[in-house]
């Protein structure tokens, strides 16, 4: 119930932002009848309809994560994006031994295959890439490679 | 003949060595990725177009590689339904219900060799039914003009929705939410920015590969970590396989009728292989004169099923290259994988490129017949790999998300939206929102605004002109009855409850 609603309501409003930013995109003079408009304006007018049946007749909820799940989940999703973010300047090895060792503890809270999960992945996943399948991966940091 | 010359062309590009190692290596990897739980079809070939792009190989050998991993993972997908009660993939649910329960009895290797022998039958008529079919639909849609392809579009997102999904509103606000995000960019017709921002990242649009990467392969993560990865351990011991002929025999029957009833549920935009294994499943049980006996470890409950969901992968190659609208979340991850290499699916495709579509078809064939050899001998090697846990599989998986995208755009903006849609992905199955229809949204949006305004050109703003044919208006018709119809067939025909794993 109050996760379709709280969804129905979350889309709602990106839809009413997304017609209201339509309104904004430019024409040029050489348009065609419809123009670059009419097309966002459907499918944000469509959305608010699903998202208001969605509130009005939402499905049973199910179960959200809460507590140590919901955090599990969070820093899953900060390793995530710190990966996204280091792999360029430290290199495919370091972030990935780190990262994958985040993620299989979180999956499975053992630390000890934590880690070896991490450094296999980070050393075997390297070599695949870069020796068998030929991709242009930096192994190391940049920086300290010269 | 032409289409044994055709299909000469086909064998002639397919059957260079080069190829045929692509295809080996294609299908054993998309048999392990079928029957890994938490990859499947889609997510596995969604995994590897990044990979295979990265690597450079040419229009032809990416797609039979490729390929060969998609029928790989439609046959890889029984094993983990028979052995652990974990469909690898959602079509393969169906085979389940009596796959586990002949596993618990001790009939677990002749349940996978039924299965296997059962895929192949399906998956090699659909592909003879792809042969002739095709060309003989690529020439109808020549006749198509922009009315009749936005028609066309609505009826796929609309069969989509309905049929594929549990609540109507949340399926036509996924294709909504894929259709907005194709919006973003810059507008073809007038080079005018839409909803970029002014982020420079954003000028381009979104990489519909960084979305299908992220909605159905990072969300899987989310999902293992909410879950502990738990139901992963092996449930049933596999004895010696042996080649039940009579059994064989019996199932023959179940076989050609899921291959039938999964091949028509194939072609229809949007209906795709779960559909399939489905109608496939209960049509068996309906005319069977033992009902009882189904989902207790009947042997045509395997086959049946089993047939349908390969045919209809089959079959739903045919819209996907005829029309360009992929009938299921895989198809639409192949037809990302055409869009990627420079190749535009549709009527003009057959005439324009035939060593494309002949090879692929070639590839096919091809790979059937080494996927039956593969799967029915070598069936303990994958029962193996099976076994990798999940907390070492789900990194992994995201590791090589990550690299895929990283070597396609190396930018770190990409692979940020990608965990995005990752987060976007565990949601939307949270609150049981299909992400199909999303990813079928950011792959058509565009052509179908483009189609949309080439008829309002053609008509001068007259939006009758959508309907003014009688292609277009059957489409629109079966659009509205694909979208409603399931709401009232749901009352009669329930999907049959898995069966449970702790009787134990």
């Amino acid at each position: 119930m109050r996760g379709d609603r709280i969804f129905g309501l979350v889309m709602m409003i990106v839809a009413l932002g997304y017609i209201l930013s339509a309104t904004t995109i430019r024409t040029s003079f050489m348009s065609d009848p419809v123009g670059p408009r009419i097309f966002p304006y459907l499918i944000g007018g469509v959305t608010m309809l699903c998202a208001f049946a969605m509130m009005l007749k939402p499905d049973p909820d199910v179960e959200w994560p809460i507590g140590k799940t919901l955090l599990n989940l969070g820093i899953a999703l900060v390793a995530m994006f710190a990966y996204a973010m280091l792999v360029k300047p430290l290199g495919f090895i370091l972030p990935t031994i780190i990262v994958s060792g985040i993620l299989s503890y979180q999956i499975n809270p053992k630390p000890q295959l934590a880690v070896a999960t991490g450094l296999g992945l980070g050393v075997g996943l390297y070599v695949m890439f870069k020796f068998i399948l030929g991709l242009s991966l930096k192994g190391l940091p940049p920086a300290l490679m010269g | 003949m032409d289409l044994l010359n055709n299909l000469a062309l086909g064998f002639s590009i397919a059957l260079s060595p080069y190829t045929l190692v692509l295809a080996v290596i294609g299908c054993f990897v998309g048999t392990i990725i079928g029957a890994l739980p938490g990859l499947g079809p889609s997510n596995g070939v969604a995994l590897l177009i990044p990979i295979s792009f990265s690597m450079g190989f040419d229009a032809i050998s990416a797609l039979v590689l490729l390929t060969s991993v998609y029928y790989g993972a439609m046959y890889g997908g029984r094993i983990s339904s028979i052995l652990l009660n974990i469909p690898g993939d959602e079509p393969a649910m169906m085979t389940t219900l009596d796959g586990y329960p002949m596993a618990k009895q001790g009939k677990a290797g002749d349940a996978l060799v039924v299965s296997g022998v059962a895929s192949f039958v399906g998956a090699f008529l659909a592909t003879v039914g792809l042969m002739l079919m095709a060309p003989w639909l690529a020439r109808v849609a020549f006749k198509f003009g922009p009315a009749e392809y936005f028609a066309l579009y609505m009826l796929a997102f609309c069969t989509l929705g309905g049929v594929g999904s549990n609540n109507q509103a949340k399926s036509a606000m996924a294709a909504c939410i894929g259709l907005g995000i194709a919006m973003i960019g810059l507008d073809k017709t007038t080079n005018m920015q839409r909803f970029t921002f002014g982020n420079l990242h954003l000028f381009d649009g979104i990489d519909f590969l960084v979305a299908i990467v992220g909605l159905f392969a990072v969300s899987e993560v989310f999902h293992f970590i909410e879950t502990h990865g738990k139901n992963s351990a092996i449930g049933v011991k596999l004895g010696k396989v042996l080649i039940p002929w009579k059994m064989l025999n019996d199932t023959k029957g179940a076989m050609l009728r899921g291959s039938g009833i999964g091949f028509l549920a194939g072609i229809l935009p949007g209906a795709g292989a779960s559909l399939g294994s489905f109608l496939a499943y209960m049509g068996e049980k309906s005319i069977s004169n033992d009902k009882a006996s189904f989902g207790k470890g009947n042997p045509r409950g395997v086959a049946a099923p089993e047939a349908g969901n390969n045919a209809a992968a089959g079959g739903a190659l045919i819209p996907m290259l005829t029309l360009g609208v992929p009938g299921s979340g895989t198809t639409a991850v192949l037809l990302a994988l055409l869009l990627t290499l420079n190749i535009t699916p549709g009527p003009l495709l057959f005439t324009e490129r035939p060593d494309v579509v002949w090879s692929l078809i070639a590839a096919l064939l091809i790979a059937n017949v080494m996927l039956l050899i593969m799967n029915v001998p070598m069936v303990k090697v994958f029962v193996k790999i099976l076994s990798v846990p999940s907390y070492i599989l789900l990194p992994g998986v995201t590791m090589i998300a990550f690299v895929g995208i990283y070597s396609l755009t190396g930018s770190s903006f990409d692979m940020m939206l990608m965990v995005g849609f990752g987060v976007l992905g565990y949601v939307c199955r949270k609150i049981d929102i299909p992400t199909v229809p999303i990813i079928l949204g950011i792959l058509l949006g565009n052509a179908m605004e483009d189609n949309l305004r080439r008829a309002m050109i053609l008509s001068d703003g007259d939006w009758t002109y959508l309907f003014s044919s009688p292609i277009a208006i059957g489409f629109w018709i079966a659009a509205v009855l694909g979208f409603l119809a399931p709401i009232f067939l749901r009352q009669f025909v329930k999907k049959p409850p898995l069966p449970t794993t702790d009787e134990d």
